[in-house]
């Protein structure tokens, strides 16, 4: 069994299960760079964001694939996220925000035995 | 002092047409102020039916608009730097309510460079022109500029009047006519302003259209019915936008962030005196606007020969930095703009402590007295190494990643070892340093011996992934414009193939 590079919270699985139903359709997440809502991660329709050779899938979470671009994971290659939600008014695309939530990621260092045993990253093609 | 708090109607609709107009669905969500967490007001949450309307509205005002001289346009837009003007002290407090920044910025800084925007715009269409050229004795070329049409705008929450400014006065002044979306966290100053010179714009030249990204924002990106997108924010909203853009082909210009290189060489020290003094403020100037600007000066790169007696200075004025009412003119740092960015910005200061960053100042929340619901985070400093994250993630809050050097090339590495390339300082009395480090930055605005100056006539704008375009400076009007060429033959004869 390896280490996840990414998981998540119950709050963010019930929210993933509502925006589920409420778009009838599966999703996915992009971690987001740069300023204001950046250093966040985007939830979207599968399909609505385009996916290029830069993005990198570092896991899944409650069945969603996550993603970010491959120059931003090299910096976060070491830390542990857990995608939670947080109560405010976010802005961005992300289609969580009407329901004013937020998802939130929170990271934390990986621990040596974690950190020696990760999930495989897939190059996206 | 300290101002009142500030009086909102109950709600407010999206101004479309010249008009205040009810959401097409009826929904409006709740508008709330950080400072201290309570609701302000509504504000409508619209979606492609409003921005239908609104582009409607743009497409109308651009038959006569369009076509006004520019003596016209730059008396119009005159007019409106004078209302704001007239205005500036409740739009400022309005500004400072919605925002959470402290109201001396608000009065100091957004209001007044708003109010400089425009006036700037509206002169230089007075004096530019566009270029004739003779190819030969009987064909002459002309270039001339036309307006694009109707335009989309959304905005950040970091400056809501002044970024909606920066992306308006260009655009209508080059004769287009705009559909603006405010950020969700601050979506109620702006309002305010269209109040103020409602009457002063023609009808459709502008038009607000509040509500969500993914419900409001999207179907504006992704409207057949603009020739432009303008956007502040994020990198992967940003790419959306030039996703969205690409199925229509228009232009898009992003403006998406930076982790913005300050550079303090040893001869910053050679004396103890004014330009010193202006040295340490520009260090901390990382705290201004709560360190939500996009050219935040978030990295210090210290020469190491100086680091200890200059950060001494520097953690006495951060120690002396006023935190408390944002009304309070006296208050230097003001509540971060929401919930979720205050969530986001202590999670980055564990990060820091749990990558073994030195903590030098603050590193936490900061108990307001005042408003203890409200969004507040103490200025906090770490010592640490370029390639952690907190060096290389755009935190947007008031903290400061603080590391050192041994000379101008190692300088140089660090401060171009980032993602971003939006905004850089450099400091030292070396003339010689002086033109190594501004050539040697790859950033679209390098700051030397100064920072946070905006004025208009300065081109703003991102290498690397900060961004594509640029804003302010006239060269802005061309990113609002077509070039026509007019090629005219003087010549009676046929070219003599058919």
């Amino acid at each position: 069994m390896h280490a996840k590079r990414v998981e998540s919270t119950q709050k963010a699985n019930d929210l993933i299960d509502k925006l589920r139903q409420k778009h009838g359709t599966e999703l996915m997440f992009h971690q987001s760079g740069g300023c204001c809502d950046g250093s966040a991660p985007m939830c979207f329709e599968v399909g609505d964001f385009m996916l290029g050779a830069c993005d990198l899938k570092i896991g899944d979470i409650h069945g969603c694939e996550f993603f970010m671009s491959e120059d931003q994971f090299e910096y976060m290659k070491n830390t542990h996220l857990t995608i939670d939600v947080v109560e405010g008014r976010g802005s961005s695309f992300s289609i969580e925000i009407p329901l004013g939530l937020r998802f939130l990621t929170i990271s934390r260092l990986f621990t040596t035995e974690e950190f020696e045993n990760l999930e495989e990253i897939k190059i996206n093609e | 002092m300290a101002f009142d708090k500030p009086v909102f109607k109950a709600q407010y609709e999206n101004f479309i047409g010249g008009e205040w107009v009810a959401p097409v669905d009826g929904n409006y969500f709740e508008a709330i102020s950080p400072i201290d967490n309570s609701v302000m007001t509504k504000v409508a949450q619209s979606n492609k039916k409003d921005i239908d309307l609104a582009t409607n509205a743009g497409w109308k005002a651009f038959e006569t608009w369009g076509k006004t001289s520019v003596t016209e346009r730059c008396a119009v837009i005159n007019k409106i730097a004078d209302a704001i003007e007239a205005n500036l002290e409740m739009l400022a407090i309005a500004e400072c309510w919605d925002n959470g920044k402290a109201v001396r910025e608000t009065i100091n800084a957004d209001l007044p460079l708003a109010i400089d925007h425009f006036r700037y715009f509206a002169s230089v269409i007075r004096s530019e022109s566009g270029s004739v050229s003779d190819l030969d004795n009987t064909l002459v070329s002309q270039e001339v500029h036309e307006p694009l049409g109707v335009v989309g705008q959304i905005i950040p929450w970091n400056f809501p009047i002044l970024m909606a400014v920066w992306k308006i006065a260009p655009a209508i002044a080059a004769g287009n006519c705009v559909v603006l979306k405010p950020a969700e966290q601050t979506p109620v100053s702006i309002m305010l302003l269209m109040e103020v010179i409602a009457d002063i714009l023609p009808a459709g030249v502008v038009n607000i259209v509040n509500g969500f990204g993914p419900e409001c924002g999207k179907p504006l990106a992704r409207s057949k019915e603009i020739r432009k997108i303008g956007f502040t924010g994020e990198t992967t909203t940003g790419r959306l936008i030039m996703q969205y853009a690409s199925e229509n082909i228009i232009p898009a210009t992003l403006e998406l962030g930076g982790k913005s290189p300050n550079i303090f060489m040893e001869s910053i020290m050679d004396a103890d005196d004014a330009f010193f003094d202006k040295a340490i403020e520009g260090l901390v100037l990382f705290a201004f606007n709560q360190g939500e600007v996009c050219t935040c000066p978030s990295r210090a790169l210290i020469q190491e020969s100086i680091y200890e007696p200059f950060m001494k200075r520097v953690l006495e004025r951060v120690a002396a930095i006023k935190m408390g009412d944002p009304l309070d003119s006296s208050t230097m740092m003001g509540a971060q703009a929401s919930t979720d960015q205050y969530e986001k910005i202590l999670n980055y200061i564990s990060i820091g402590k749990e990558e073994g960053a030195e903590l030098l100042a603050g590193g936490g929340k900061y108990d307001n007295e005042t408003y203890p619901n409200g969004c507040y985070i103490q200025p906090t400093i770490f010592r640490g190494t370029n390639n952690m994250r907190i060096f290389q993630e755009e935190i947007f809050g008031p903290v400061l990643s603080v590391t050192t050097f041994k000379d101008l090339d190692e300088a140089l590495e660090i401060a171009n070892d980032t993602l971003y390339g939006l905004g850089a300082g450099a400091w030292t009395r070396n003339v010689h340093e002086m033109q190594k480090l501004t050539r040697g930055i790859e950033a679209g605005r390098v700051w030397a011996n100064c920072y946070h100056h905006y004025p208009a006539h300065a081109s703003f704008g991102g290498y690397k992934l900060s961004g594509i375009g640029r804003e302010n400076h006239m060269m802005m009007l061309n990113n609002y414009r077509h070039t026509k060429n007019i090629l005219t033959s003087y010549d009676e004869n046929k070219l003599g193939f058919f």
